[in-house]
């Protein structure tokens, strides 16, 4: 019971009915929205993949359908988003929130890779690429926490997807910039079509295209898709998730021998570091409480869509198991289970 | 029926670079080719399987070419320059066509 009912799901409700779990202490609701969280059907999905995967199960999703999931989650988010900010105009605090992404996503990548590669030791090339992937989001993972807000009745503002869709790109040039400049200096590709297929990267397309569609065609737009767009929703991310966590489990098979400790550390450290620099960007836009929690959610995924196939055209000397198996195998699910109720926590203590 | 000589190339790419690859064709002059999606495998990172995959990091596809022995030499140079570091294989074979004129 994760996902988002109504239209309005953020529309001005300062004053908003809450669990009266969420007034308690630190402890009470995080523990209780943890359980909440991990016993909902997208997340059970998710461990049912995993577990059939690591079962050597061959269920599988055809490869066709789960690019159209993909495909329909982003047209989904962007169309949501776009329809939200079509309903309440452009404001200052868009803009500097939007600002915050970009220097979140772009600065990000430095502190991962300073990470990997003094604490975890993992080589130049690939601590680069990996860094990329985690100044990057993870459009999924932006998906729970809005379903868990709305669960909880905690407004946050529409145009939080555009900052999702800004956040995309800035650290895939950060990880580009790292493998060019370091000490063991790493060719990093940069061919002329560079630039072009990262900004019309199809996953920054759809999400983009259809917020502008949302923006143009406002409420009128969300009423005839409503159906489609947003009462489908959450049967088509359970899926998703089923085939997310066959991909993952089917990369931590494969993947955990190329992974040290320090190095699978890192994949749950590097959330909370995210989580904690958009906290602080949040406090100082003077965000409110559901908002920096999308944008904690955001500083703390992980690309495993976009940022990979450009690290393939780019770093084609970095292992893209490694990465995969971090930011999906080991993030993704963190960010699902316990980051997820955690900075909601923390959001609402900080926005007070 | 009189047959003719020729040298067939078979590339095996990852789905990102593949547009690349056959744009590199085009500029070398290459008259034409055929790509299928290929299903699953094995190699030197182990099995992959292209059911469930998502991103354009992950699937691989099979490419074909058959060219003139004479233009083998600077086809492979250009194509090199794209496959060099990536996953996948260069294959070259000899064939015999009936319409010599069409490659």
């Amino acid at each position: 019971m994760m996902m988002l009912n109504t239209i309005n799901f953020n529309k001005g409700q300062p004053k908003a009915i809450r669990p009266p779990f969420i007034e308690m202490s630190l402890g009470g609701p995080v523990l209780a929205l943890a359980v909440q969280n991990l016993v909902s059907p997208p997340v059970l999905f998710f461990g049912m993949g995993l577990g059939a995967s690591l079962g050597r199960s061959d269920l599988s999703v055809p490869e066709a359908i789960a690019r159209f999931l993909s495909l329909y989650l982003l047209i989904s988010i962007g169309f949501r988003g776009g329809a939200e900010v079509a309903h309440q105009g452009l404001t200052l605090t868009l803009v500097a929130t939007i600002a915050a992404g970009i220097a979140l996503s772009g600065g990000l990548p430095f502190l991962a890779y300073a990470f990997l590669r003094n604490v975890a030791g993992l080589d130049h090339i690939n601590a680069a690429a990996v860094a990329g992937h985690y100044g990057s989001i993870s459009a999924v993972t932006f998906v729970a926490m809005t379903g868990a807000l709305t669960q909880l009745a905690l407004p946050f503002d529409g145009y939080m997807i555009a900052v999702a869709a800004a956040m995309e790109t800035p650290a895939i040039f950060s990880a580009l910039f790292i493998a060019r400049t370091g000490r063991d200096r790493a060719e990093g590709e940069m061919p002329k079509d560079f630039l072009r297929e990262i900004a019309l990267n199809g996953s920054i397309v759809a999400l983009l295209g259809a917020f502008a569609v949302g923006c143009i065609t406002g409420e009128r737009g969300m009423t005839s898709l409503k159906p489609f767009l947003l009462d489908a929703f959450a049967g088509f991310l359970c899926i998703f998730l089923l085939d997310m966590g066959l991909i993952a489990g089917r990369g931590l098979r494969d993947g955990w021998k190329s992974l040290s400790v320090p190095v699978a550390a890192f994949a749950w450290v590097m959330p909370l570091v995210g989580a904690a620099l958009a906290a602080a960007l949040a406090w100082l836009i003077g965000l409110r409480a559901g908002s920096t929690a999308v944008l904690m959610t955001l500083g703390a995924s992980a690309s495993y869509i976009a940022v990979p196939a450009a690290m393939r055209l780019a770093l084609p000397a970095a292992n893209p198991a490694i990465a995969l198996t971090l930011s999906l195998g080991l993030t993704f699910p963190f960010n699902l289970t316990v980051g997820i109720p955690l900075y909601i926590a923390a959001a609402q203590m900080i926005a007070e | 029926m009189q047959m003719f000589a020729k040298k067939r190339v078979e590339i095996l790419i990852e789905r990102a670079l593949l547009k690349r690859l056959t744009d590199e064709l085009v500029s070398a002059g290459v008259s034409g080719f055929s790509v299928v999606p290929l299903a699953a495998g094995r190699g030197q990172a182990g099995q992959w399987d292209s059911d469930g995959q998502i991103g354009d990091a992950a699937g691989m596809f099979a490419l074909w070419c058959i060219v003139d022995p004479g233009r083998l030499d600077g086809l492979l140079e250009a194509v090199f320059a794209i496959v060099s570091r990536q996953v996948g294989l260069v294959s070259v074979s000899d064939v015999e066509v009936v319409r010599p004129e069409r490659f």
